[in-house]
């Protein structure tokens, strides 16, 4: 882990209010595993104060850069949009624990991913691919509408089964990704049961969570959470997970981001 | 190399620091989150996460809101308790060459005495931070140290359980700093550290609802220096025991004005979010401050802010 200064190679809008930036970051983009993040400096002075942890998109460890896709939501996005070429973007990281990749290819593998939660599971796809050599069977992408779908075409290359779910039926279902999963399984012929991932809005989260966890599947969860240190000192971004036969909270940016759905407290 | 700089070695109720510049509690954890990023041993002391008798959950989420300059939280003190400090943090702390204070909280003036006694003799222990001024949680904390009374009750009752040097943190949120300040010394006190947060509250008018879900929470961050700076200021004028002071600072110039106010050291809190490396970059800023205006040592500038010609 450290803290870069990393030139900006391109900035370009990848859908409505969504922007992809990629850094040249050949440490990190070696240091990064799916479902980490980073943690970005976006305002100049004091204002606005704190960094934005953003996951990793893609590393691209030949090539030497890092791509983020993220929302523009506030100020702190908005001043990151507008960064050029030829500026600079300070990062530290990669922060937090990652997906757990599967270690053999025996079993389908579904990836969840709502609005910009889409963003780290390109990352993951690629990584079981090049790695595990398991291609992932279906994608299940939702969006508000046809315009913040991210990356499609992205998705479409590093899988043959891609279903697509938008709140107001301009693109795919009208509907959420949670039906997607639910229509899913419930036509699957497959014997083995599917790992799923998932990365999205937290009542998307849960409602995953709530309909793996019915069906006994294995199910990691990218939660994200308001954040300040992003290192695990100042207890901020907590999620209240299982305790023996209690609950605790646990650290966001530490013990996750990623989490076992059967472990967090819905 | 800052470390070997006799210009900045400074001394606090006893406790000797490389540099008059800490890590303030609940900003640095026990240390070890940051100590892959920066060298730790490069601060002048790291002021523990405020440490309780028993494990405190802490608050529910969300524990933190932006503000304009500033951070608002309401964290709620959550730590894993005394034992663990003393069985796990201080051993894996030991191995560096950096002062180690203790924040101590507590609900009841016998649980800060009874973390105090738990810890005395304990090594690896410079000093015990006596957080009487948490705005988050119900029961202890700013309850002491907003009642003059109270503020006696505990110092006094951690002076006698302990023979490390005792620094009340005090609140801001009181209507005389300076009194305050006066009581701990009158009770004993080695050292007085402030400020802690400024209680506030943060409303988002779209969904409206608090953006905290304690309502509450401390405002810390660059917006309240000023107000930082003023309280050192009147406490430092009040007391003869050291003054270490915090608020806002961010850089090498946030830090001298304190001192020239009257902090003999500075803790930097908030900054370390942005910047994990703020606390060495301010020492190393400061030297340069001694440097450029010909100061012999760090102690020289404390308290040198020249009053105004009326």
């Amino acid at each position: 882990m450290s803290i870069y200064n990393l030139p900006i190679i391109s900035q370009e809008e990848a859908g409505r209010r969504t922007h992809k930036l990629v850094l040249r970051a050949p440490e990190l983009a070696g240091a990064c595993a799916p479902g980490q993040f980073v943690h970005v400096l976006c305002g100049t002075y004091h204002d606005p104060l704190l960094r934005r942890p953003i996951s990793v998109h893609n590393a691209d460890v030949k090539e030497g850069t890092i791509t983020l896709l993220y929302e523009v939501k506030g100020r702190g996005t908005a001043l990151l949009a507008a960064k050029r070429p030829g500026e600079y973007a300070n990062v530290f990281g990669p922060l937090g624990q990652g997906f757990k990749l599967p270690n053999t290819c025996g079993s389908p593998i579904l990836l969840l991913g709502g609005g910009i939660g889409s963003a780290p599971l390109y990352f993951l796809a690629r990584r079981i691919s090049e790695t595990v050599g398991c291609q992932t069977s279906t994608f299940m992408l939702g969006a508000q509408n046809c315009d913040s779908m991210v990356c499609r075409e992205e998705f479409a290359a590093l899988g043959p089964d891609i279903r697509l779910a938008t709140d107001d039926g301009s693109l795919g279902c009208r509907g959420f990704v949670t039906e997607l999963f639910a229509e899913y399984l419930a036509s699957s012929e497959s014997s083995t049961p599917p790992l799923v991932y998932a990365c999205g809005p937290t009542p998307m989260l849960k409602a995953v969570a709530l309909i793996a966890n019915k069906h006994n599947l294995p199910c990691q969860v990218s939660l994200e959470a308001k954040m300040a240190c992003g290192v695990g000192a100042c207890m901020s971004c907590v999620v209240r997970v299982k305790d023996g036969g209690g609950e605790k909270y646990v650290r966001c940016c530490k013990e996750g981001p990623v989490f076992d759905a059967k472990e967090v407290v819905w | 190399m800052v470390a070997e700089n006799n210009r900045l070695k400074t001394e606090i109720a006893g406790i000797s620091m490389k540099n008059p510049v800490m890590v303030a509690s609940g900003t640095f954890g026990f240390g070890r989150e940051y100590a892959d990023f920066i060298n730790i041993e490069e601060l002048g002391a790291i002021v523990t996460k405020g440490t309780s008798l028993l494990p405190w959950p802490g608050n529910p989420p969300d524990r933190i809101a932006e503000t304009p300059a500033g951070m608002l939280n309401a964290i709620g003190l959550q730590n894993d308790g005394v034992e663990s400090l003393i069985s796990e943090k201080l051993p894996w702390l030991r191995q560096f060459d950096v002062a180690v204070i203790v924040n101590v909280v507590g609900k009841t003036l016998d649980e800060y005495a009874e973390v105090a006694r738990r810890l005395d003799g304990v090594p690896g222990i410079c000093g015990l931070e006596i957080n009487i001024s948490c705005p988050n949680v119900k029961e202890g904390c700013i309850a002491f140290g907003t009642d003059a009374g109270m503020t006696a009750a505990v110092v006094g009752s951690v002076k006698a359980a302990t023979k490390l040097p005792v620094i009340p943190k005090l609140s801001p949120n009181v209507t005389d700093i300076a009194a305050m300040a006066h009581v701990c010394e009158d009770s004993g006190a080695d050292a007085v550290s402030l400020i802690n947060t400024l209680m506030g509250t943060s409303i988002d008018a779209e969904t409206r609802t608090f953006r905290l879900a304690n309502i509450t929470g401390g405002l810390s961050g660059p917006a309240i220096k000023p107000v930082a700076l003023r309280m050192v200021w009147q406490a430092a004028g009040a007391v003869s025991i050291p003054v270490i002071g915090m608020g806002g600072i961010s850089c090498a110039q946030d830090a001298v004005e304190f001192m020239l106010a009257g902090a003999s050291a500075v803790q930097v809190g908030t900054a370390n979010f942005i910047n994990p490396n703020a606390g060495p970059k301010i020492a190393r800023g400061i030297d340069d401050y001694l440097a450029r205006h010909n100061f012999e040592h760090v102690k020289d500038i404390v308290g040198a802010v020249k009053s105004n010609n009326l």
